[in-house]
């Protein structure tokens, strides 16, 4: 592989920073947290893409295919829930969701 | 400096300037529009690492599905954006101490750490560099993996139906055809037959 290891997991790293960082900073957006985090599962497959391409080992692209799978179904069901949730409170605000609050 | 390392260079540069756009953009359309960007040049990064296949679907997935979904979404809510970064920087310091505490952190272990060399033998399914990534992938996920490649199809069914069952609303007031009542329905119900008396007339 042309480009290091250290590269890779750099960026990675980088991008998971600002993931997290992103959750901090928009902490009352439900739609910006929600591609936060979708950044910070963008961040983990690239450390095992680079990991499965240093190690010449196929599994570590599997498992990315499988984080890509479960992030799209946590996509659909956190959009839809926020819809649903919006259609009844009118606000996403992340303070007001408090229903469930005993 | 190589061409690939250029490459990668450029790629991980825009990605990461565009993860930046997305989490500080002012407005929630161009931060979808940034994460479209930041996928993309995801994917040159996961060409360079030798993973066409996964380069490939994650422009497909991503960008073609989730991405669109969320631009759905965030057009659909009329919702006050304003008034959500409202109180934005107060969270900021908190934010950038976790973030850079992460960094280090993050950047500590992946210099820090060395592999062990008898590692590349122990690979548990080794890139055959003779046939492509995609054949490859397809040889080992329907046959090694395939019951967590069931198990994912079983997590993508459950998604759509709970996402289909959420937002699945019925309206009140619309007229729907009902077969049960149709076919019940019979002449006596439907029609009366009335004798009118000649030269009256039917009234009321």
């Amino acid at each position: 592989m042309a480009v290091g290891l250290g590269h890779f997991l750099s960026v990675g790293a980088i991008l998971f920073t600002l993931g997290v960082f992103g959750i901090f900073l928009n902490r009352k957006n439900v739609i910006i947290i929600l591609m936060s985090v979708e950044l910070i599962l963008l961040a983990v497959n690239i450390n095992f893409v680079a990991f499965s391409a240093v190690h010449n080992d196929l599994a570590g692209q599997v498992f990315a295919l499988l984080i890509l799978t479960v992030a799209a179904a946590e996509a659909a069901i956190g959009l839809a829930i926020l819809v649903i949730f919006f259609r009844n409170r009118g606000t996403i605000a992340v303070d007001d969701i408090n229903i469930m609050k005993g | 400096m190589t061409l690939p390392l250029f490459f990668f260079y450029v790629f991980s540069t825009i990605a990461v300037i565009s993860a930046l756009m997305v989490i500080s953009s002012r407005n929630p359309v161009h931060s979808v529009l940034f994460l479209i960007l930041c996928f993309v040049n995801s994917a040159g990064i996961f060409m360079l690492a030798g993973a066409e296949f996964l380069a490939l679907i994650l422009i497909v997935v991503y960008v073609g599905a989730v991405a669109v979904l969320f631009l759905f979404v965030v057009m659909m809510l009329d919702v006050d954006f304003a008034g959500l970064r409202h109180g934005m920087l107060q969270y900021a310091p908190i934010g950038v101490i976790v973030g850079l505490i992460l960094l280090v952190e993050l950047l500590l272990v992946a210099g820090g750490f060395a592999i062990a060399p008898d590692i590349a033998s122990s690979s548990v399914v080794p890139i055959n560099p003779g046939i492509d990534n995609t054949r490859a992938l397809g040889q080992v996920l329907y046959t090694r993996y395939v019951f967590v490649f069931q198990g994912a199809g079983a997590v993508l069914l459950v998604a759509m139906i709970g996402a289909i069952v959420l937002t699945l609303r019925h309206k009140q007031g619309v007229k729907r055809q009902d077969a049960g009542v149709q076919a019940n329905r019979r002449v006596e119900d439907a029609m009366e037959v009335v004798k009118v008396k000649s030269g009256e007339g039917l009234r009321g």
